[in-house]
């Protein structure tokens, strides 16, 4: 099983949104809910601020409580690339998941199953990026196996300083944060 | 039209419907929205078997080329072009979210025109036919009675260039865009007087290869001009100094090495400052001075006085602050820009201040050097031919004698002043065309536009959306959509020339049309038939690709045509220095400038600050909206569906003010907005609040739009005019808090 994951460089994220707009029209994310956004994590005082902006979305993590609590077995985790994905026809929409989501990944879409990102694996299966990756003007995400020593993802996990989220929720999430 | 107004009213709902349609509520069919079946989950889901429609963007002005992409003959997304060296395959969010210009319900759908009825004036829906006929007779009578001139052009956008044709057919030359005076007029213009050449657009900034960026008030990143934010993002990936001078920590603030929160209105005392400091320490490229420049030594006497030490008083950035930053931007060069902005309508010493910077880039020689300013190309098609236009006798200027010489656009305020009939103005215009641009929300002063309006026989407006200018127009046209349509060639300027087309994605819906179709068919209602020679716009697209050896069906297969031939981009490779100022040079003191009796080298002027309890008005961009044309985009709105007020945490405090809660806003004129929710932050001055602009709307017609947010042009109510060429400062307005529940 690969290890699929994302890196996204903050420091060249601008937080446009692109990525929010992209998924929304690639997987027809109904109107008023989105599977990934973006945060302005502000600190410190005038004048002395510093910043840092996130594109946030499911972190596909390893060890998942939502595949854990979910009693219908519709969450779960692909065996080809390590993604948590959930299968809409189990769902039964009963928010265990989202309950225990550390992230807030997740949402009730209106016809009634639970549904967030999926790393577009639509795409991935036909060896294209997620489509937030694929359109950021800034070119500030990356995607690949975090098991691949080679991989653009490995290296820059390697090479730079960088964070995950929320790690001592002990949820293993498979996105970092470069800073 | 036979019925005459003594004041037109705006039409708030278009109601009247003699066909028995009502454009009211109602319309929204969630089941007209085109339903993509989950593909998420499932081996096998393909996405092949879609079509893709070569597309450039219209959400803004950046043009980019991308492609439309259709599913089971649905439209699902839109996509970059990888050979548009204007996006490099990738679109901002706008662009991304271009589907929901096409899907809004709320757009207008077919022709309108205003009549009495019942004593009340209303919108009646019409034919085109009929439309035009209203138009053509109107233009007929002005043409007969004031004389052709009298009637003005207000546009924005590719459609535009239709119109302007039409118009200069029909014998007036009197047309204007809200982008000269009202945001970048001034850019160009100083830096035409300081290198003999303008920035244009997109900015012939050479970002990608910048070492040291430096920003005055410029936010990219917020403002999402494409190529210049990618260009922008990897110059700071690559690790190259960003200098920002903004009284907000904005986005690009917070890539900075050096956040200078200026005191808003005195940017151009640190300019000067760091011009002394440059010469002073003798930072700059001596050589390209020498070589390339005119009138260092009044520059350097003039500059004389202005020390760190006296600009800190004025700008609260302290003395070593302004050195160290001036001696960064020296150790960069030339590869340090000092970004000459693009909306720089600010205080009315706007030319002046540009130049300040362009004289710093001067100065460092970074002036046709990589990572400068480059020299751009451009594809040269060469132009559909038509008839000679009727040589018109009267322009707006005639009701400017002796002011704003080097204005080498025309003012839309200057229009909409000499619209209302004073003694000492002639031209007074009697009709307008307005397409693609909602002047009440573009143009300061809003309640004179409206004043403007009322002096008018015709007003027709050309649009997508039903915005505000539309509730005051007497023909309403609908245009369809940018993926509706065919439009001409982008040719625009680049490191490398290429051209763009658009070609339609799907039908026009309801009963819009092209601006082609539009500009057209009224012009052969006007007995202008000659000037349209060609019958439809694949044969005029035909005519034009043909010059240059391409046909339309090789440009709908790849969207993008690059030239081959090319000048250098920069001296050091061979470009030939060329200067098209008076003197040849690059010219730090102003010769033209001074022959008009204005300062040849920039000199400080004081801006009114604040009175006690009012902040000053500041105003921007978000990266997911466009002016006030997205607020309604059903993709965008999704995103952004209001503004906030950004209010200092220590100003709120001393207003009582609780993040998110809703204020109205007062302004020093006792104008006041709609309500807007603040936004308490660490990230702006305690003299100054911001909000991003293109909300507020007060037209029903656009339904999620509507009394969302507030409208920081009806707030301001007064300008600074630019002597040099007449643009609009708009940050000269103060404004104080309201309790929402007072309104």
């Amino acid at each position: 099983m690969a290890r699929y994951g994302m890196v996204i460089d903050t420091k060249k994220c601008v937080g446009c949104a692109d990525c929010v707009v992209a998924c929304k029209t690639e997987n027809n994310v109904p109107d008023g809910y989105c599977r990934d956004w973006i945060v302005e994590d502000v600190r410190g005082a005038f004048p002395d601020l510093h910043m840092e902006i996130r594109s946030e979305r499911c972190n596909h993590c390893e060890n998942a409580p939502c595949v854990r609590c979910c009693p219908t077995g519709a969450s779960y985790t692909d065996e080809d690339y390590g993604v948590v994905l959930v299968d809409k026809d189990l769902c039964t929409g009963c928010k265990a998941c989202i309950a225990s989501c550390p992230y807030d990944a997740r949402y009730v879409h209106p016809e009634g199953y639970v549904d967030k990102c999926t790393f577009c694996m639509h795409r991935v299966r036909e060896g294209l990026d997620p489509a937030c990756v694929a359109v950021c003007p800034t070119k500030c995400m990356y995607f690949g196996d975090l098991d691949d020593a080679n991989s653009e993802v490995s290296k820059l996990i390697r090479s730079r300083p960088n964070h995950a989220l929320i790690p001592e929720a002990g949820t293993k999430p498979k996105i970092f944060y470069l800073l | 039209m036979g019925n005459s107004f003594s004041r037109r009213e705006f039409i708030k709902i278009s109601g009247l419907s003699l066909g028995g349609l009502s454009l009211g509520a109602g319309f929204y069919n969630k089941s007209s929205v085109p339903q993509i079946k989950e593909i998420a989950k499932g081996a096998g889901a393909s996405i092949s078997g879609a079509v893709k429609t070569p597309t450039v963007c219209e959400i803004c002005f950046w043009q980019c080329a991308g492609w439309v992409h259709a599913k089971n003959g649905e439209p699902w997304k839109i996509t970059g072009n990888d050979a548009d060296p204007n996006s490099n395959g990738r679109l901002c969010p706008r662009g991304t979210g271009g589907i929901g210009a096409y899907l809004d319900e709320d757009r207008l759908r077919t022709p309108l025109i205003r009549k009495v009825v019942d004593g009340k004036q209303t919108f009646v829906e019409a034919s085109w036919d009929e439309a035009f006929t209203v138009i053509a007779d109107k233009l007929k009578k002005i043409a007969e009675e004031h004389g052709p001139e009298c009637v003005a052009l207000f546009t924005h956008g590719s459609g535009g260039s239709y119109f302007k044709h039409l118009l200069r057919a029909y014998g007036s030359n009197n047309i204007t865009a809200p982008s000269y005076a009202q945001c970048r007029g001034p850019r160009e213009e100083a830096y035409l007087l300081t290198f003999g050449e303008g920035v244009g657009s997109p900015e012939r900034t050479d970002i990608r290869d910048a070492k040291c960026i430096v920003l005055i008030g410029s936010h990219l990143g917020e403002n999402m001009h494409n190529t210049q934010v990618q260009e922008f993002a990897d110059a700071v990936g690559q690790g190259a100094t960003v200098i920002c001078v903004d009284p907000r920590f904005s986005t690009a603030a917070s890539k900075a090495k050096h956040w200078l929160p200026i005191r808003p209105g005195t940017d151009l005392a640190l300019l000067l400052s760091w011009i002394h400091v440059i010469i002073k320490e003798k930072l700059y490229d001596e050589e390209y001075v020498a070589k390339y420049t005119a009138g260092f030594e009044e520059l350097k006497r003039e500059v004389a006085k202005y020390t760190p030490e006296w600009a800190y008083p004025i700008t609260t950035i302290k003395p070593h602050v302004i050195v160290e930053t001036a001696r960064e931007m020296a150790r960069h060069r030339p590869s340090t820009i000092v970004h000459p902005g693009r909306h720089v309508t600010w205080y009315g010493d706007d030319t002046q201040r540009v130049r300040a910077g362009a004289i710093i880039n001067a100065l460092l020689g970074s002036w046709g050097r990589r990572g400068g300013f480059y020299y751009p190309n451009k594809a040269s098609v060469p132009k559909y031919k038509y008839p000679k236009y009727p040589t018109p006798t009267k322009s707006w200027r005639d009701a400017f004698p002796d002011l704003y010489p080097l204005a080498n656009l025309a003012l839309a305020n200057g229009i909409c002043d000499a619209t209302i009939p004073k003694a000492d103005k002639s031209c007074a215009f009697k009709g307008w065309l307005v397409y693609g641009t909602n002047l009440l929300h573009t143009l300061p002063e809003p309640k004179k536009t409206v004043e403007a309006i009322q002096n008018l026989d015709l007003l027709v407006a050309i649009d997508l959306m039903p915005a505000e200018i539309t509730g005051y127009a007497d023909v309403v046209l609908p245009e369809c959509s940018y993926l509706e349509r065919y439009d001409d060639l982008r040719a625009l300027p680049g490191r490398v020339p290429t051209i763009a087309l658009r070609a339609p994605a799907f039908e026009p819906k309801y009963n819009s049309k092209p601006g082609w179709w539009i500009a057209r068919e009224l012009g052969i209602k006007m007995g202008l038939e000659k000037y349209f020679p060609w019958k439809n716009f694949e044969e005029y697209l035909e005519t034009r690709l043909s010059k240059v050896g391409l046909t339309l069906e090789e440009m709908r297969k790849k969207g993008v045509h690059e030239f081959e031939d090319r000048y250098p981009l920069y001296f050091e490779e061979g470009m030939q220095p060329e200067f098209d100022t008076p003197s040849g040079k690059i010219e730090l003191a102003s010769s033209l400038l001074a022959s008009y009796g204005f300062d040849a080298v920039p000199r400080y002027t004081h801006h009114e600050q604040p009175p006690e309890g009012y902040y000053r008005l500041l105003y921007g961009r978000a990266p997911t909206h466009t002016f006030a044309r997205t607020t309604n985009n059903p993709l965008l709105t999704d995103l952004m569906a209001e503004n906030e007020v950004w209010v200092n945490k220590t100003v709120a405090r001393l207003h009582g003010l609780k993040n998110n809660q809703s204020v109205v806003l007062v302004n020093q004129d006792g104008e006041r907005s709609t309500k807007i929710k603040v936004k308490v932050t660490e990230r702006i001055r305690h003299d100054s609040v911001y909000m991003v602009h293109g909300f507020g709307h007060t037209d029903k017609r656009l339904k999620r739009a509507y009394m969302r947010g507030a409208d920081d042009t009806k707030l301001i109510s007064r300008v600074k005019v630019d002597p040099i060429m007449g643009g609009t400062g708009m940050r000269v307005n103060f404004v104080t808090f309201e309790s929402a529940g007072v309104s």
